[in-house]
């Protein structure tokens, strides 16, 4: 991937959690590229790190957690090292956060405007009048009908989907060069989970920000990204672009994912389950996470294997990938 | 023919009435009404022994309503609901206690719907030795069977359920069901709180019960890809009306209802790669207040005059193929 024009590259990422019950190495050794107008889908099962991961790279990991060891460079620049006051700097401005509950944005007794006016000058000295104008406009462009009376209302009055707009919205006010979008579409409606996919691919076409979209559903991505990293258990299992990852799984994970989705199956008859359940990451056993709910583990799995590539852009951490039928 | 389970004219409307300042408010002249919310709008369907049918539709549009209605929890307001062909509301008590364990219900959130202090082995037991279906001496054995046929380990039988993942504990609701020998099950989105890997395991093991025990299912669910997967005929709701029913195939082939068109288009596949998202404006109305004529006329593309004023009857389309749009009428 090419390093010297990605917006964010991260290197071997470790953000672990000391907790009284032991070390959970939430994410533990991730590294991939985004580049400018590039959308990448990171997927992964509830507790895999695909969530810390987002959180490390903004700095909003809290203790017992803490960054022990990687690079996070965003332009160029470290953040992993960054001070505090400079990420704060940052976030909102340069790199923005949305979340699944839009009320984690929200403050739910300011008024949208309040909230807006806010965030833009907070990193900018610009007056009230055009502050309110910028906001007027970020509302405009998430498709909120009549922007200019929405804006005198509180986070309550609006649906689901419209707060996720304004969460969207905010996150745009400073034309950051870096979305993360954790699971903003899980909790809604799929015509307004449509409308959503919509925006946001629009805007990145656009405006040509990098984009990573955190989620369960590899279909929500298949519409919307341009690669795909799949991790489980702490690590990035696979990693390339998304027709290589959809159409030519080579991680047995990656593979029982697809053979799990249902409108990929013949009607009625049995999914290709995975077997088991994802592991705890507290204390997880050595060598591959993956083995004891997978049909190709053998001795080999207890050691911990890396990172290849068997065909260009396309990496996967696997001693037995699947690759017989194609090459 | 004779259906499992019939629902004729289903009605639920739910009434916020006026607490005492509203009421004085009233009588001083202010405009302050009762909130009526027409959950489930004079719906109509039937179900036969041993199909799966998949209600679709999405939030507020009374899905979870009419799966609460048919499993007994909730009276209608108005209709009836008709098992093998006798009307539930006027059974005697015998008879309306048998229709009762017959017809089961799993539920979305498998962390709300298991008592916490009881073990797996009392949730799944108790409701058979009440009915008289087991003696107190056989539940374990009882139990035992049951757990091992939704795939879960009987030695945990005297766990609580706080020590299971949310796919185990969703298997311990299947459990609790089947453990009263029902013949027709009522799953209210019994799957979406579920990761993907576990979401199939659970899929599959609806899809062997069915096989199994020949239980017939009413499948209800936001997810188009796993109505697709398990239903033989899918209903779809908007807005508490029911407006298209067609057997699944012919449905996911070429849907008839400008709205189930919009819902199948906005489905995420896996193979619709980098596509461009064409999403139906603006947002679900709130029951309180729903549109005149047909319920999605705001945001359909093809609504005239008529679709303003007229609500539109659920009219055959093509064999085993009802539609309520007023647009066939022109063909």
């Amino acid at each position: 991937m090419t390093s010297a024009r990605s917006t964010l590259q991260v290197e071997g990422l470790e953000t672990y959690f000391f907790t009284k019950a032991g070390v959970v190495k939430a994410v533990d050794g991730v590294s991939f590229a985004v580049g400018r107008g590039e959308v990448m889908g990171l997927v992964g099962e509830s507790g895999c790190g695909k969530s810390v991961t987002g959180f490390s790279i903004m700095g909003l990991v809290d203790p017992p957690g803490r960054i022990v060891g990687g690079q996070v460079l965003f332009n160029g620049e470290n953040l992993v090292t960054a001070s505090e006051e400079h990420m704060r700097a940052l976030r909102g401005s340069r790199i923005a956060m949305i979340f699944q509950d839009p009320m984690m944005t929200l403050n739910p007794v300011l008024r949208i405007d309040t909230q807006m006016i806010e965030t833009i000058r907070a990193h900018e000295r610009i007056d009230r009048a055009s502050a309110r104008q910028r906001a007027r406009d970020a509302l405009g462009q998430v498709g909120i009908p009549s922007p200019d009376e929405r804006l005198r209302a509180y986070p309550h009055q609006f649906s689901g989907g419209m707060r996720q707009r304004v969460a969207i919205a905010i996150a745009l006010l400073n034309k950051p060069d870096l979305i993360i979008a954790d699971e903003p579409t899980t909790a809604l409606d799929v015509t307004i989970q449509g409308q959503i996919l919509y925006e946001a691919q629009k805007l990145c076409r656009e405006l040509g920000m990098a984009l990573i979209w955190i989620t369960h559903d590899l279909a929500v991505v298949a519409g919307l990204a341009d690669k795909i990293s799949v991790m489980y258990a702490g690590k990035v299992v696979e990693q390339g672009l998304v027709d290589d990852v959809l159409d030519h799984p080579v991680h047995p994970y990656t593979v029982g994912l697809i053979g799990s989705v249902p409108s990929h199956n013949p009607r009625g008859q049995p999914l290709a389950q995975i077997p088991g359940m994802t592991p705890s990451l507290l204390n997880l056993p050595p060598g591959c996470a993956f083995r004891t709910r997978c049909s190709r583990a053998s001795g080999i799995c207890e050691q911990e294997p890396r990172l290849s590539e068997p065909r260009s852009g396309h990496k996967v951490r696997c001693f037995h990938p699947c690759l017989e039928g194609h090459a | 023919m004779n259906t499992m389970l019939e629902a004729r004219d289903l009605t639920k409307r739910f009434v916020k009435t006026l607490d005492l300042a509203g009421k004085i408010a009233q009588k001083l002249g202010a405009s302050v009404r009762e909130e009526v919310v027409h959950a489930v709008d004079h719906v109509d369907f039937s179900i036969d022994p041993g199909e799966v049918v998949g209600l679709v539709g999405e939030s507020g549009c009374g899905k979870s309503t009419v799966g609460r209605m048919v499993a007994g929890i909730l009276p209608p307001t108005e209709g009836k609901i008709l098992f093998k062909g006798a009307d539930v509301a006027g059974m005697d008590a015998a008879d309306s206690k048998t229709a009762a364990l017959q017809i089961q219900m799993i539920f979305q959130d498998p962390f709300a719907s298991l008592n916490p202090r009881m073990r797996v082995q009392d949730i799944i037991g108790e409701a058979p030795i009440i009915h008289g279906i087991i003696k107190r001496a056989e539940t374990a054995a009882y139990v035992e069977d049951i757990m091992l046929r939704v795939g879960l380990d009987p030695d945990y039988r005297r766990r609580y359920p706080h020590q299971f993942s949310g796919g185990q504990r969703q298997r311990i609701g299947i459990a609790r069901a089947l453990a009263v020998k029902p013949e027709f099950l009522v799953c209210d989105e019994a799957i979406a709180a579920l990761d993907v890997s576990i979401q199939a395991q659970v899929l599959n093991i609806f899809i062997g019960l069915r096989e199994d025990l020949s239980l017939t299912y009413l499948f209800i669910s936001h997810d188009l890809g796993v109505v697709q997967h398990i239903s033989d005929r899918v209903i779809i709701m908007y807005l508490g009306r029911i407006i298209e029913i067609a057997p699944t195939e012919e449905l996911f082939k070429s849907p008839n209802h400008p709205y189930t068109k919009a819902l199948l288009n906005e489905v995420p596949r896996l193979d619709a790669r980098r596509r461009d998202f064409a999403p139906v404006a603006g947002e679900i109305p709130s029951p309180i207040d729903p549109p005149s004529g047909c319920h999605f006329h705001p945001r359909c593309p093809h609504a005239t005059e008529r679709c303003r004023n007229e609500v539109p009857l659920l009219k055959a389309v093509a064999p085993g193929r009802i539609s309520a749009c007023h647009l066939n009428d022109t063909h």
